[in-house]
């Protein structure tokens, strides 16, 4: 007993106080910002691993963003990666970055639907469904409820059974051996329910966009309340995606 | 000599891989590794050529630190004699084989599906019609888990044949989480397209993927990497180690309801993952390790930082496991839990941290070592009851160790202002295998160009495809109620397996 409240006393308060406002330590690559610098845009567009770089003007999509930084190494005047995690929103063309944009990523508060804020901005469930993912996601999803960023303190948290959900959290470019899971855990979950995008490879794909072994499908026949970028996702960036959306 | 011996991260030509007869390269393999631990298969595949099958097998002589290259052509429709009937450590190699190609073996135990590749050979073989092993009887009763875990972990299907509470077997199927990487190694031809592709491999274990494809691309180019960029290897390899043993720890905590360890641990994880991102801007470093350059050289700043971290680090890290290794309640669910004896893991291949949980030495720093291991002169910790404590004590212990390793490497810096960029370009009709020591095992990759230096095969083993096995077997005669614990402190990868 002495011992575990001496434990408890050399930990301290571990919990990050304010999720809103918290500043990530040292270098991230969060949301990016374009100059109107001029490059040589082939060369610039051919250094992007997944294609996320649109020419014309120049534009960075988030949903197709590695966030591997090979653009910025090599054309530092032109891209530069900023610390800011705010990356969610819930409409695709807003993960868009175009050239001289410093605006924050936002949500379109007409594109959320009404039953969201009625019945889960007090409490929300959500059962997590891996199809695909390399478990880089999972991790940091599972990072969301330890003590430092206690993502319960929302009422947010993740649960065992779709049964009990109130929606589903899909990472991972979506497997071919995974997609009649993934439609069976959804079918689970009693209905109105809603659907998040955890990670580059959940919203496009990302580096294994083309594969014969994903299937696509479930991702594009159904509406997604919420898009969470990242490779992996940082806990702030999915816990203030969630908050935005319930209006917290 | 009907075979070729090549080093850890070596490029041969493909033709200097001598080919023989198969009943030859089955004498040889085989007898290779009879009544050897210090030699274990550390990669066996096939690629088609034609209308053949180039089979290679790459056997590792820890003794020697070299591996032993041999190869044989066959053709799909062979009948052949089976490795694993002689050593059962074959029986997935083998079964992949039959998956991909169609070859088929007269007494492999059961060539059952490995991971429903996209390639494989027959597509009539669904990941819904997998041959379970079932024991009919009243008395016995099935339970069926997954592939969707109540977790947030990756999908698997466990099926549990139990008698009561007391599992009697049970069988892993895999496959879930197959997205066809090896063959986009080969299409997706760009530099930095194939080192994401290595990040992706398994979320937690980046720097081992990352830094084997690394090594094997700058071997298949020719070229040597600088102290700088070895050192940042090392140093983030034992950072990825400290991180995801820590969380482990934590993961087995609450497996067994001990919330005060699974939070601290839990804790502790976040200043290791968060000084990786202040070093290379994301936690769990993935955009560190490059093929030709270090695009985040270590700073003194930087080490400045870590001496703190580590600093902060260590005693808390040590005071919890001091009481996680006396309380009764904890200790009661660890100690005989998933055991395996040494002979059931040297006959079915083990490796890693699975392999020292029962003083098996497997560990490619020191048998095969690369990067500035050899000037860290790694000894593997082995324990010697194969339970769940042991892999437990494993990982305390490990901890340690590369927090000791970190702390040589800090007094060492590379000279600041070094930054390598190289452009590379790989031989022609080159064959290269690359081993590295992931906080979970031995991770092999291995690449065949051809004539114009291009990608013809890729071929990755996580060491989780050894180990699956090793957890199966180690669950039998336990409590169904202990199969998390069990689960949890092998902790094995499920898109590393399924690729």
């Amino acid at each position: 007993m002495l011992t575990t409240l001496k434990i408890l006393y050399h930990q301290g308060k571990q919990f990050i106080p304010d999720l809103t406002k918290a500043k990530v330590p040292g270098i991230f690559r969060g949301r990016p910002e374009i100059s109107f610098e001029n490059v040589d845009q082939k060369a610039l567009i051919d250094v992007c691993p997944t294609n996320a770089i649109l020419p014309n003007p120049i534009r960075i999509d988030l949903g197709k963003c590695t966030f591997c930084g090979e653009c910025s190494r090599l054309f530092p005047g032109k891209i530069k990666f900023t610390t800011d995690y705010k990356l969610s929103t819930n409409e695709r063309s807003r993960l868009i970055i175009s050239e001289g944009i410093t605006e924050q990523v936002s949500l379109n508060p007409d594109l959320i639907r009404k039953e969201i804020h009625k019945l889960f901005r007090g409490s929300l469930k959500l059962r997590q469904v891996s199809a695909g993912g390399d478990s880089s996601c999972e991790m940091e999803l599972n990072a969301c409820g330890n003590v430092n960023f206690d993502m319960g303190r929302y009422g947010i948290e993740f649960v065992a059974s779709p049964r009990h959900a109130d929606g589903i959290v899909i990472t991972g470019p979506v497997s071919k051996n995974m997609a009649e899971p993934l439609q069976i855990t959804y079918d689970a979950i009693p209905t109105p329910k809603i659907i998040i995008l955890v990670g580059t490879d959940a919203i496009s794909g990302g580096i294994f966009e083309g594969s014969p072994a994903i299937d696509r499908k479930f991702i594009e026949k159904n509406h997604i309340d919420l898009y969470v970028p990242g490779n992996p996702v940082h806990p702030l960036t999915f816990i203030n995606g969630v908050i935005d959306l319930l209006g917290i | 000599m009907n075979y070729i011996i090549i080093k850890n991260h070596q490029s041969v030509p493909v033709s200097s891989i001598p080919e023989m007869s198969y009943q030859l390269f089955f004498d040889l393999n085989t007898s290779l590794t009879e009544d050897h631990p210090d030699r274990h298969c550390v990669l066996y595949f096939g690629y088609r050529e034609e209308n053949s099958v180039h089979l290679i097998s790459c056997i590792a002589d820890d003794f020697q630190q070299n591996i032993i290259v041999s190869s044989s052509k066959v053709s799909s429709d062979d009948l052949l004699n089976s490795f694993s009937a002689k050593n059962i450590s074959f029986e997935r190699f083998e079964r992949e084989i039959h998956e991909n190609f169609g070859i088929n073996y007269t007494d492999h135990p059961w060539l059952k599906p490995v991971r429903y590749a996209e390639n494989r050979a027959d597509k009539s073989q669904t990941i819904n019609n997998y041959p379970f092993y079932n024991i009919d009887s009243e008395e016995l009763h099935e339970v069926g888990v997954g592939p969707v875990h109540a977790g947030i972990i990756e999908p698997g299907h466990f099926r549990f044949v139990c008698n009561g509470e007391q599992v009697l077997h049970l069988e892993i199927q895999l496959g879930y989480q197959h997205r066809g990487i090896e063959q986009l190694f080969i299409e997706k031809d760009k530099l930095i397209q194939r080192i994401t592709l290595a990040e992706s491999i398994a979320g937690d274990s980046v720097v081992g993927h990352s830094t084997a494809f690394a090594y094997l691309w700058e071997s298949l180019c020719g070229n040597t990497p600088g102290y700088e960029t070895l050192f940042s290897r090392t140093l983030a390899q034992e950072l990825e180690r400290i991180a995801i043993h820590t969380g482990d720890l934590s993961a087995i905590c609450t497996d067994v309801a001990y919330q005060l360890g699974s939070s601290v641990f839990g804790r502790l994880r976040t200043p290791i993952i968060n000084f990786i991102q202040e070093w290379c801007g994301n936690r769990l470093s993935k955009g560190l390790i490059r093929s030709g350059n270090n695009p985040f050289p270590f700073t003194k700043v930087l080490a400045g930082r870590l001496t703190k971290v580590l600093d902060a680090f260590e005693p808390d890290f040590i005071e919890m496991n001091r009481e996680l290794s006396t309380l009764p309640s904890t200790l009661s669910r660890f100690e005989r839990t998933g055991m395996l004896k040494y002979e059931k893991l040297l006959s079915i291949g083990t490796v890693g941290m699975s392999a020292r949980m029962n003083a098996l030495p497997r560990d490619i720093r020191t048998t095969h070592p690369y990067g500035l291991y050899p000037e860290l002169k790694h000894e593997p910790i082995l324990k010697h009851h194969g339970d769940v404590y042991s892999r437990v004590q494993i990982r305390r212990e490990e901890v340690l160790q590369s927090i000791a390793y970190i702390r040589y490497l800090l007094n060492n810096l590379p000279e600041e202002g070094l930054i390598e960029d190289k452009i590379l370009t790989p031989r022609p009709d080159s064959f290269t295998l690359s081993l590295t020591e992931g906080w979970r095992g031995e991770i092999c990759h291995a690449a065949i160009t051809d004539g114009e230096g291009k990608l013809i095969t890729y071929k990755v083993k996580d060491p989780s495809f050894h180990n699956w096995l090793a957890l199966a077997l180690a669950v039998r005669n336990n409590e169904i109620s202990d199969f998390p614990v069990s689960n949890k402190s092998f902790d094995l990868s499920y898109s590393g397996h399924d690729l």
